[in-house]
Formats: structure tokens, sequence, C-alpha cells
């Protein structure tokens, strides 16, 4: 059993995020960044498999800049057996990254290519499919439950208001859905372990792509709540503001 | 090193919330789950060497795992004494007890987390305990009383200071006194172990030796020396609980510090005002100090030597800004920093231990003054 997880580094969803001079990204400034979280249930699905098949090998990929290294020696303390870097500026146009992902896993030899459902930083849940596509697989996407027999594929996926089962052969790319596991944390063996694990660095050229971002607007601030008054005499006042202020009868 | 683990640790413990701490305090339960889990992880056996299967970490790593579970709102003394009290084995023990132990304390099969010094008769006078062990050919026979020995009932091995020749018959008080590796699963009656009910959730016990049988082989090291072995090991227990207590007072700077920006009174956030804000910073400024000072001392006793007077002084700094921090945080919530659901209250129980435990601030300064300052010995 040979799987690939493709991970991304992600801003922490608990940082406050401030946005860049350029009014286009997001300042890294003090800003911890994690894995991204989807991706955490692939790694650990991937971990579990090969424990379950008893050999194979698991590789994480990564494309972002140095920092990501961080992020990929947090997967290889988790058990992750060999990691890389796919050095470079990442695209906001997700086929360009696709491309990326999909020139190195080519020839990689993988049973299954593991991605999180989204990006929590951008949500475009595009990259897993369109690398499945360039890889000329089957692509499952949103897999609550896996099982895996034969050489085939059997996967649900909790869709409105029922559970869809699909089945596909392998090799193919999944993108996992929360529920399908619980990742486990890394252990110290697990940490001091990673150290000595092989991290390569392949420098890469993402291409700009079509897509660009144009600009980057936080939330409208939550304002604080107010008290019209007490007891059944404020519920007139409360009716006229909540259809003149704000709105919503 | 340091952030990897500080990260993972912290993870760790982000799955046991306040709520599960508040409900131990309340059922006087010991964290089986959370210890269980930090054992599987291998932290407690961070400070063993790789080649008897522990992670082979120095003290500034130790000091962090420790730091991180006090500062997530958890307490570390339910399990600490698992990370250092093997110390005196490793350092003192022979190569045949270093073997047949670490291991498995290594894998937390074996829980080595009680330590016997204190005796009622005695309190911080160490050297003038009278629980005794006496020879009689392979064994030695433990007569006498020990108080506040901890987690007495979540231990298979204890290790146990007692004397051996009566201190009339040595030079030097502090000679004449022996460590022994107890095994508390073989000490049946001739070991009684009475709880101590405390105000905190700990267990803690006085001990009763009635003619305990222990191996000449369990002895650790020479006939007679335990009191300097005991004393390097207090070394490590210091910077190891001065860490605990960073932990403590980063906790409750978290928790103020968040509660004063939240919480509106005459119209505006309480912590903008001086009076709430600045024993805020204030105990912020001297957990930085404490820390500063623990770090030194780590990294001195990590580089191989004993730092007596840094691990003594990082205590205190430590105990005494978690103190000044509990009450920044009480008087910050108000009244608030009562009510148990705030877990502020419980917090506040369990960092005023360390201003006397394991030694008493006013002997820090004792030592200070006798050892560093040179002046006449005060005790
Ligand atoms: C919850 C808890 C857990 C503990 N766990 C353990 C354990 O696992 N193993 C163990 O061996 N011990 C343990 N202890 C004991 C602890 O180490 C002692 O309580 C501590 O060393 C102080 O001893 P004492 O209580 O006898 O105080 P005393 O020695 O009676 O001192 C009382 C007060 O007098 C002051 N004082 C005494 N002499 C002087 C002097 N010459 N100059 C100035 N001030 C002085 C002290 O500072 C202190 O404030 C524990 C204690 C507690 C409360």
């Amino acid at each position: 059993m040979k799987v690939a997880v493709c991970l991304k580094r992600v801003p922490d969803t608990t940082t406050k995020i401030v946005i860049g001079s350029d009014g286009k990204s997001i300042d890294e400034n003090g800003v911890k960044f994690v894995p991204n979280p989807y991706d955490e249930y692939a790694l650990e699905e991937a971990i579990a498999l090969k424990e379950r098949a008893g050999a194979g090998e698991t590789v994480v990929y990564s494309l972002g800049g140095d920092s990501s290294q961080e992020t990929i020696r947090t997967a290889l303390a988790m058990g992750i057996d060999r990691g890389v870097l796919l050095q470079g500026a990442g695209s906001a146009d997700g086929f360009e990254v696709a491309k990326t992902f999909a020139a190195e896993l080519k020839g990689g030899g993988f049973d299954l290519v593991l991605f999180g459902k989204l990006a929590v930083d951008d949500y475009n849940m595009q990259v897993g499919p369109m690398t499945a596509e360039l890889l000329g697989v089957p692509c499952i996407t949103t897999v609550a439950h896996l099982t895996l027999a034969n050489g085939a594929i059997e996967a649900e996926r909790e869709i409105e208001g029922g559970i869809e089962v699909c089945t596909c052969s392998m090799p193919a790319v999944l993108t996992i859905d929360k529920g399908l596991n619980t990742p486990r944390l890394p252990s110290l063996k697990g940490i001091m372990a990673a150290k000595k694990k092989p991290l390569e660095v392949r420098p890469v050229h993402v291409g700009v792509g079509t897509l660009m971002v144009s600009s980057l607007t936080l939330p409208p601030e939550r304002l604080a709540g107010r008290i019209v008054g007490e007891g059944p005499d404020a519920v007139p006042a409360l009716v006229s503001l909540l259809r003149t202020e704000a709105k919503v009868l | 090193m340091k952030d990897e683990l500080r990260e993972a640790v912290r993870a760790l413990c982000r799955k046991y919330p306040d709520e599960y701490w508040r409900g131990l305090d309340e059922r006087r339960a010991y964290p089986e789950a959370f210890v269980a889990e930090l054992t599987r992880s291998g932290y407690l056996g961070c400070l063993i060497p790789e080649e008897y299967g522990g992670a082979g970490l120095g003290l500034r790593d130790a000091s962090v795992v420790l730091e991180e579970i006090n500062r997530s709102g958890g307490s570390a003394a339910a399990c600490h004494a698992q990370m250092y009290t093997m110390g005196t084995l490793l350092r003192h023990g022979s190569e045949e007890q270093k073997r047949r132990y670490l291991p498995g304390i290594a894998r937390g099969e074996l829980r080595l987390q009680a330590f016997a010094v204190t005796e009622p008769d005695a309190g911080s006078d160490t050297t003038q305990i009278s629980t005794t062990a006496v020879r009689q050919g392979d064994r030695y026979v433990v007569n006498g009383k020990k108080i506040f020995i901890s987690r007495v009932q979540h231990s298979d091995l204890m290790i146990l200071l007692a004397r051996t020749t009566p201190i009339e018959q040595v030079k030097k008080r502090t000679d004449g006194l022996s460590v022994f590796l107890v095994d508390i699963r073989e000490a049946g009656e001739r070991m009684r172990v009475q709880p101590v009910a405390t105000m905190i959730n700990h267990e803690t016990n006085e001990l009763f030796f009635d003619g305990l049988e222990v191996p000449v082989e369990n002895r650790i090291g020479e006939e007679g020396k335990g009191f300097g072995y005991i004393l390097g090991g207090m070394n490590v227990e210091r910077i190891l609980l001065a860490s605990e207590s960073i932990g403590d007072a980063l906790y409750f700077v978290d928790r103020a510090t968040e509660y004063s920006r939240q919480r509106i009174v005459f119209g505006r956030p309480i912590g903008q005002n001086q009076g709430v804000q600045f024993p805020i910073a204030r105990a912020y400024v001297a957990t930085q100090g404490a820390m500063a000072l623990r770090d030194n001392a780590a990294s001195l006793y990590d580089a191989g030597q004993l730092p007596g007077a840094e691990a003594n002084m990082c205590k205190y700094l430590a105990s005494e800004a978690a103190w000044e921090a509990a009450n920044a945080a009480m008087n910050t919530f108000g009244g608030y920093g009562l009510a148990v659901e705030f877990g502020i209250e419980r917090k506040f129980r369990e960092s005023r231990l360390y201003l006397v435990a394991p030694i008493a601030n006013n002997l820090i300064l004792c030592y200070v003054g006798e050892h560093v300052l040179h002046l006449p010995r005060s005790y």
C-alpha cells in the first residue's frame, strides 16, 4: 500500500487575520500556521492504511516556501515515512497547483493519493479533483467512510439528507472529510524520529494561471448587543428595531 | 525541539479541558486518562536515556512539558514525579538496577513516582529524620513514619530516605542516611498508607513503617551517602516544579487578560483600569524573570553542572510569580473568581502548594543567605 498525502500549510483558524498592504493577501506577521485540518484526516488515514496493510510507504507532499518544512515535519512526527517539499510560491489558480502535484505524483506508483476535502484558507475544493483528472484516475470527494478490498474502494459521502456510497478501483484520488477518523497526535518518539526521516526539497515553478485574487476584505465586525428594555413592555420597541434597524422581520 | 514539543503537548492538553480537571477536583479523582495518554506519548520517560528506552532529552525540554500542562489549566502534580524520581536511580544506581527498572519506568509499566523524605518530627530539617533502616543479613528493616508522601497509591516503586547510622554516631549530620528503592506492591502490612486530605486534589499520605523489609540489592549507591544523592535530585525537582509554577502563572495571566478585556463594568472593559491591568502586568513581568532564571538553571544542568543556587532561586521566583498571578486573576474575576465553574479558584488552590513544597521558600532564602551570600547559617 503506497499512499501519498498532499498537505497545505494554512493559518490557524483561531488566528486573528490581518490583510496585507496589497489588499489581497494575508499579512503573515505573527500568524500561527498549522497543517490544514482536513489534511490531518488524510494523514491519519494514510498512516492507518499502511498499518493495516502491514507494509508499504506513506509520503507527504507540500507546495510552499521553506516554512512548509515545519508542517511536513508535523506529518512525519505523526508517522508518515518521508516528505517532499515542492518549493515554490503557490498560485490562486487551483489548476496550476494541481498541475504541479500531478507532475510530481505521476510515476510515483501510488495506490492512493489523499487530499483534505478543502483548504480552510481558500475554500476552493479544486486541487484534489483536478489532480485526479490530470493523473487520469478516478476521484471520490468528501469521503467520510472508507473500505478497501481487493484493489477496490468503497467510500461513503455524507450528502444533503443522506449517505451516498461510491466505488472505484485503485489507483485513485480521495478527498477526505472530517469524521473519517480521529487524527493521532505526534508522540514524543514520533517527534524525535521525524528529525531523522528524509525530507526532500524540490524547487518547482508554479504557473500564474488564469485566475487572480483581486481583493480580500474581513467580514464586518459584529456589534455589541443592546438591551432594549425589560419585560413585556419592551416587546414593541424590540419588534420595531428588528424591523427598522436589523431588518430581519 | 522546544517549539515542536510545546505544540505537541499543547495539542494533547487541549483534549483535557477545564471541565475534565474540574470534574476530577470535585470527585477527588486521579487523572487516569490524562496520565495514560501522557505516558503512552512518551513524555514521562523523556529524561530517561535512550539506551534505557527513554527519549534522552534534557531538562530544558522536560520543563516545557510540565509548563504546558499547567498552563493549559491542568495539574502535572499527579504525574510529574514519574519524570524525575528515577534520577536518583539513574545517577547513583548500579548498572544492574538501571537495566532492571529504567526500561519499565520509561514505558510507564513501572510507576516510580513516590519519593519519601518528609517526616512529621523533622519537617524542613531533613537530616533529623527518625525513620531507620537497620541491616540484618541481606535485608534492611525499616521502622518509622513519613508524611505528605504523594502518589503512593498510584506507584509501584518508591524512593525512601532513611537513617542507617544513628545521628549520634556520625561526624556530620548529613552522613548516615541511605536511599532505598521500595517495592510498594510487596510491602503489604509492613507499610501502612494513611491518606492525608488536603485542600487540593492531590493524593498524599502518611506512611507508617513497621518492620518493612527491603532487600540489600534495593539500596541505591553506598550506605550512608544518601543525603547527597537526594540533594542532587532536588535540583532537577526544583527546576521542573518551577516550570509548573511558570505554567500556573501564565495560565492566570492568560485567563485574567482575556477576562479583563471582555468584562464591561462602568461602561468599559475592566482591563482598561490600571488598578486591574497593573497587577496582571506585574505578575507577567515576574513570570518572565522566573522563566529566564529557570532556562538558565536548566541549561546549566544540561551542560553537566550542578546549579544548586539557580535551581533554588528559580523555584522561589516561579512559585512567588504564580501566587502573585493567582491573586491578580482572583481580583480580576471578582466574584466569578470564587465560582467553581470558572476554574480560577481551583488553580488558585493548586498553585499555593509550591510556596511550601517541595521546599518552603523561607528555606530557599536560608540557602541563598548561607551559600551564595556567605552569611552565617541561620537554620
Ligand atoms: C500536598 C503536599 C505534597 C507533598 N509531597 C511530598 C512528597 O511527595 N514527598 C516528600 O518527601 N514531601 C512532600 N511534601 C512535604 C513538603 O516537602 C514539606 O511540607 C515542606 O518541605 C515543608 O516542611 P513542613 O511542612 O514540615 O514545614 P516546616 O518545616 O514545619 O516549616 C513550617 C514553616 O516554617 C518555616 N521555617 C522552618 N524553619 C525555618 C527557618 N530556620 N527559618 C525560616 N523559616 C523557617 C518554613 O519556611 C515554613 O513556612 C508535600 C507537602 C504537601 C503539602
